[in-house]
């Protein structure tokens, strides 16, 4: 696994409050790991934080699973 | 119309002499002192240096991490005082019509730990703003009860009343007259504060309200004692279940007592000094009577507001020789606040809890820390001082008063 997807991960398992072998590529924040709409929200800014980059409203709307957002982190990291 | 009567089927109490009903009673018959050093931050600057916290409350034993990450600490009380109360009225939450449910709450202040966090948190960026999507959610005051009725699915009126200390009696008598008037069965009511805080312990310093008694943080909150020199900080919650008595009688309920009325009034003088003369005091308790159909001769006890600032104590005193006259020296008069300091919004609660376990118990808590006699003080008032006292009480008072001159009073019966 990437520097950047175990981050990601980390980041996951300690928001959400859910088991790390849970936080698979697949996984939807809402529709499997149990995210509401304010947490989503605090996802992104803790990708923000950790990863010090920006992503916009319109772009946040399309990070909805674990692997669209290290995908779109190590896109932004490159 | 025929007003309902109103019964008080549950109780749950988390507070810094004890942090169950049970131990909370146990605080209070053997005088225990719930003061003491800081632990929550480095209070060292601080003028005072010593609160009321809670002692070894770990919310990991109540909620998920998850859960507990977006809960404010008064919120966390809230849902522990109040699942106590539920689960001791025996309430059956799968029988009862939970839109006859309302849960009316009480806070002084609210999430005051959160926005300290969130604004020292902008405070150390760069401009840029990174508010926690929980922010407003976690530390609103209404927040509380909303919790509550999200955990149980409870239907009814829901909200906070905010009236400073006297926050959570203005919660117990509008929870009374909803369900007096028949729009509830039954109300989860009562209050909780978090405020022993970098702000909150600031704050109250800057206004010289608090007790600096740093030699001595036990004996720092004394109700009427000549050396007293103002409040000491607390936190925690007290939940009461207040019940139609037709609806308590129906389901077979266990009945601590009758919350037989309620007074309301305001100073209309100062953001925060007393009335000199205790004009809105005196009103607030003749308004409780009148509501309660009791005459003065009726009550036994009163649990004041008592906080030990150097103005209150005697101004409230004062007032209870001028409603009660020569009744007054009958009556065991105390204030709790000398064990649990003062809870803020959640004072009207803890101290209504006080007031019916006395009740139930036959035993009325003890003014504790009490050496030097003021000679301000009426001294035929028996301020039931350092020791609890044995004593059938059938009626009892309690008394809260905020800043911002709010004034509330409540009156429990004995229920037969």
């Amino acid at each position: 696994m990437s520097d950047i997807a175990s981050r990601v991960k980390a980041i996951i398992v300690d928001k959400l409050g859910v088991d790390e072998n849970e936080v698979v590529t697949e996984a939807s924040f809402t529709n499997d790991l149990g995210a509401d709409s304010l947490d989503t929200v605090e996802l992104i800014m803790e990708f923000e934080k950790e990863f010090d980059i920006q992503i916009p409203d319109d772009q946040a709307e399309n990070i909805a699973t674990v692997g669209q957002a290290i995908s779109y982190i190590e896109e932004a990291k490159n | 119309m025929d007003k309902k009567r109103v019964v008080v089927t549950g109780m749950g109490a988390l507070t810094p002499i004890g942090n169950t009903l049970d131990a909370y009673w146990e605080g209070l018959i053997s005088g225990k002192s719930g003061s003491d050093f800081i632990t929550y931050f480095d209070a060292e600057k601080f003028k005072t240096k010593f609160a009321c916290e809670l002692k070894g409350f770990d919310p990991m034993d109540h909620f998920d991490r998850k859960e507990a990450r977006k809960l404010d600490r008064f919120t966390q009380y809230a849902l522990v005082s109040s699942d106590e109360a539920i689960a001791d009225s025996g309430l059956d939450l799968e029988a009862i019509d939970k839109f006859r449910v309302g849960v009316i709450w009480g806070a002084g202040i609210g999430g005051l730990e959160t926005f300290q966090t969130e604004v020292l948190n902008f405070a150390q960026g760069d401009g840029t703003p990174r508010f926690n999507p929980f922010f407003i959610p976690k530390m609103i005051a209404d927040i509380a009860p909303g919790n509550i009725s999200i955990k149980h699915g409870f239907m009814g009126p829901n909200y906070t009343t905010v009236s400073a200390c006297a926050s959570s009696a203005n919660a117990m008598i509008d929870s009374l007259n909803y369900i007096r008037m028949g729009y509830c069965d039954v109300v989860v009511t009562g209050g909780s504060e978090a405020a022993v805080t970098i702000a909150g312990m600031g704050g109250f310093n800057a206004m010289h309200a608090l007790s600096t008694r740093n030699d001595s943080p036990k004996t720092a909150s004394r109700p009427f004692d000549a050396t007293r020199d103002g409040f000491v900080l607390g936190e925690g919650a007290g939940a009461l279940i207040l019940e139609s008595y037709e609806h308590a009688k129906a389901r077979g309920a266990k009945i601590y007592a009758e919350i037989l009325g309620g007074g309301l009034s305001s100073d209309a003088y100062h953001m925060t000094a007393p009335h000199p003369e205790g004009i809105g005091v005196i009103r607030v308790m003749e308004n409780c009577l009148e509501d309660s159909g009791v005459s003065p001769e009726d009550v036994d006890a009163i649990n004041t507001h008592g906080t030990a600032t150097p103005l209150g104590d005697v101004a409230e005193l004062k007032a209870i020789s001028h409603v009660f006259g020569d009744h007054a020296p009958n009556i065991n008069i105390n204030s709790t606040k000398s064990m649990t300091g003062h809870l803020l919004g959640a004072a009207g609660a803890i101290e209504a809890i006080a007031s019916i376990l006395a009740m139930k118990h036959s035993i009325v808590p003890p003014t504790i820390n009490h050496t030097t006699v003021d000679d301000q003080i009426d001294p035929r008032l028996n301020l039931t001082l350092n020791k609890a006292q044995k004593r059938e009480v059938k009626v009892a008072m309690s008394n809260t008063f905020g800043f911002g001159g709010h004034n509330a009073c409540v009156l429990f019966r004995k229920f037969s």
